[in-house]
């Protein structure tokens, strides 16, 4: 098709060279270790950075610059590792004279938001899902002219470091309803969602023993909560919600579990996979939907 | 006014019951205050709003309906009845009866809802029990719920029955003797009036009934007073303090070592004065405080008061992800663990001291728990259970009276790691990891920015001219 040619190549603004030229952008995008190096979530951040380039946002990331923030390190208990870290990346952010920071990870958003003012880094920070909702609100982000969304069935997975963490909630639901998809709410959601099981340095280690992986119990919430399948939820502990199950009916073909972390990403994908539903049900990130629904990809 | 023996004696009884209350309270105090200080100076304002809303106004509670509801009964009418044990005190100090019927229809305003709660008490509390015995909440089941705990949670229940026995013992009584000698009874009686048959037709006897129900509430009252100090139920005092005392910053939010902040300054800036190290008044250097907490006195002091307000309604165990998957970690043990050290290690309880009642009465001795290296950490808390936290607080926002243990379990890590190097195996190569690459995954460094490689945008623009 022709329009798949009407594409143009993005260079990735560098801040080293921003800085060499004399240029300061409005915001830093920081990208994370899982938005660098993962596969998966290295997407996310094409998908983003495709559209701040597309809305012609005046952004640059750290490139090669950029460290781990410490949030795994702290998290675990290495206070020592964390502090070294936090103080590098102070250093590296304060030397650019960096004001604002925007993230597509609520570990980095947490840590550099909350626990970098003390050690001497204050950056306005914002997570990508605030970020995109003000694109939104703006008009500069339509979700238009791309792949459509109308009538799909999503699912919001809460990240605890953007919500419990930081009270964000309403950010991502907002960018989700421009997609005018139809959105359902698993019964553990918002304050009550329950973990993906990747956070606290889960990431980097094998569950201890139990009888089920975090991420199999909140995929199979999700699963039931996509399929309408009220039997399923009705064995769900912990939380008591009054909301009604979703009824049966729409089914989960071609349904969406939206999330906005890289561990939820992780964790829910492979939950997905495990429970052998790759075919009809997908993991995306916020930025991945605008995106797509955009028509920004190419 | 009839001043009499009774009164000298209620004195001395009233005494006693609020002089022993008080020696308690001193003990529980001096333990709270073995933890490490903090300050919670400020925010004045914020802290009473939150204490409103939370501890006064229940806010918490209401993320479950039921129990919600039960426990609003139970605690409206602590609070309500409790403006009648006023009356009670001062009846029984100055030899007065029912001095407040002064107030006339208010009086019976007072009486009046008294008796409707008094009733609706004890509905709730045989709720409260069914739930606990017949139909169990999962949620009050769980390793650390072991024989004390469980017998704790129901003579609260069973006392509290007798204490609204005693109420409408003595009201029916004193009703139906006035009602007997066509004298009008002060106040209104909306549940009592209902009762008057069970009792005796005999004026003295209905008098020393009445008697008999006074005493038994107020002694039953004081006595239960000085239970709350060994009990859970203490939560219905330090709930306040305690949420008063909670964080005001964001959950997310991690504390910072200091000392670990001016060590690692140095290191980036050799010129950074690091801070003299605290001395002794004789001279001598202050033993360095460890990094995290290996026992109950490494903890913040409102780490140690979240032990002493902790109601084990197990909320916060019931959401952990790691708990609902069946690991080992519930963070309702992490508290209780807490308060058991304290008690063991400095002032113990009146009641139900470990050390009287034996070890099983109260606490799971699990066969791994060193009890050589006796301390919080390994004598009571093992590492499994501090590595299954995902910290994803979803215990600190269960919890109705603001207790965070991923506080307490954060401290615990931070000494596993920084004074024993005792992290999982896989946690020590995410460290080298970060320290060696940058990133927390055996990656290089250099190929931190190939993500951009080939990164290309659907022209939107241009796609509009074309079309």
């Amino acid at each position: 098709m022709a329009e798949q040619t009407a594409k143009r190549p993005v260079s990735v603004p560098v801040m080293a060279d921003l800085a060499a030229r004399g240029e300061s952008p409005e915001i830093l995008f920081w990208v994370g270790c899982a938005g660098a190096f993962d596969d998966r979530y290295k997407r996310v951040t094409r998908a983003f950075v495709r559209i701040l380039d597309h809305v012609g946002v005046n952004y640059a990331v750290l490139g090669k610059e950029e460290s781990c923030t410490g949030d795994p390190a702290k998290r675990a208990g290495n206070e020592f590792l964390f502090q070294m870290q936090a103080m590098t990346n102070i250093a590296t952010l304060d030397g650019y004279g960096i004001k604002k920071v925007v993230t597509a990870c609520p570990h980095c958003f947490n840590t550099i938001k909350n626990e970098y003012p003390a050690l001497g880094g204050n950056y306005e920070v914002i997570h990508h899902s605030t970020f995109l909702q003000q694109l939104i609100n703006e008009g500069k982000v339509t979700a238009q002219g791309g792949e459509s969304f109308k009538g799909r069935r999503i699912t919001f997975h809460d990240s605890c470091y953007l919500g419990r963490s930081n009270n964000i909630y309403e950010a991502p639901r907002a960018v989700l309803e421009v997609l005018d998809a139809d959105l359902v709410e698993m019964k553990r959601c918002k304050t009550n969602g329950l973990c993906c099981g990747g956070g606290g340095a889960q990431m980097w280690k094998d569950a201890e023993p139990g009888n089920k992986e975090v991420n199999i119990e909140r995929t199979e919430e999700a699963l039931a909560t996509l399929d309408g399948n009220a039997a399923a939820l009705e064995n769900l502990q912990g939380v008591q919600s009054n909301a009604p199950a979703v009824p049966a009916g729409a089914g989960s073909a071609n349904s969406v579990i939206a999330v906005a972390c890289p561990f939820c990403m992780t964790m829910m994908a492979d939950g997905v996979k495990n429970k052998e539903r790759e075919q009809n049900v997908q993991v995306f990130d916020l930025a991945e939907l605008i995106a797509s629904a955009e028509g920004l990809n190419a | 006014m009839h001043f009499s023996i009774q009164n000298i004696l209620f004195l001395l009884v009233a005494l006693a019951g609020f002089g022993l209350f008080a020696w308690q309270a001193s003990r529980i105090r001096a333990n709270v205050l073995m933890g490490r200080d903090r300050d919670v100076s400020g925010d004045v304002n914020d802290r009473l709003w939150k204490t409103l809303l939370v501890a006064f106004g229940q806010q918490k509670m209401f993320k479950r309906l039921t129990p919600a509801f039960l426990h609003l009964i139970v605690y409206v009418g602590f609070i309500v009845i409790n403006i009648e044990v006023i009356e009670i005190m001062v009846d029984g100090l100055f030899g007065t009866h029912r001095f407040l019927q002064f107030a006339g229809p208010a009086y019976s305003a007072l009486t009046g809802t008294n008796e409707i709660l008094g009733a609706l008490v004890v509905v709730a509390v045989t709720a409260f029990w069914w739930r606990r015995n017949v139909n169990v909440v999962r949620r009050f089941t769980g390793s650390e719920m072991r024989a004390w705990p469980k017998m704790d949670g129901n003579i609260i229940l069973y006392v509290e029955v007798v204490l609204m026995v005693a109420l409408f013992l003595m009201n029916t009584a004193d009703l139906k003797a006035h009602q007997l000698q066509n004298l009008t009874m002060p106040g209104s009686f909306p549940v009592s009036q209902f009762l008057t048959g069970l009792l005796p037709d005999s004026v003295p006897m209905l008098h020393v009934l009445e008697r008999i129900g006074w005493w038994s509430h107020i002694v039953g009252i004081l006595l239960f007073l000085n239970y709350l100090p060994s009990s859970k139920h203490f939560h219905i005092i330090m709930a306040f303090p305690n949420v008063y005392f909670s964080r005001l910053i964001p959950q997310g939010q991690f504390s910072n070592v200091d000392s670990i902040t001016h060590e690692v300054k140095a290191m980036m800036d050799p010129s950074y004065p690091v801070p003299a190290p605290a001395t002794n008044p004789d001279g001598s250097a202050v033993a360095p405080t460890p990094f995290g907490a290996k026992d109950v006195n490494d903890l913040a002091w409102t780490n140690l008061l979240n032990a002493y307000s902790c109601t084990e309604c197990g909320r916060c165990t019931s959401v952990c992800p790691a708990n609902l998957t069946g690991k080992l970690l519930s963070p309702r043990k992490i508290i209780m663990d807490t308060r058991d050290r304290m008690e063991e290690k400095y002032n113990e309880p009146l009641l139900f001291n470990p050390a009287l009642y034996g070890k099983e009465a109260k606490h799971d001795p699990q066969e791994q728990l060193d009890k050589e290296n006796h301390t919080l950490l390994r004598g009571y808390v093992t590492p499994e259970e501090l590595w299954a936290c995902t910290t994803c607080n979803a215990c600190v926002e269960a919890c109705p009276v603001n207790i965070n243990p991923l506080e307490s379990i954060i401290e615990m890590r931070r000494f596993l790691v920084l004074e024993e190097s005792a992290a999982p195996n896989a946690l020590n190569a995410m460290f080298s990891n970060i320290e060696n690459n940058g990133a927390p995954w055996a990656f290089s460094p250099s190929d931190r920015f190939n993500w951009a490689d080939e990164l290309f945008v659907a022209d939107k623009k241009e796609l509009e001219v074309r079309s």
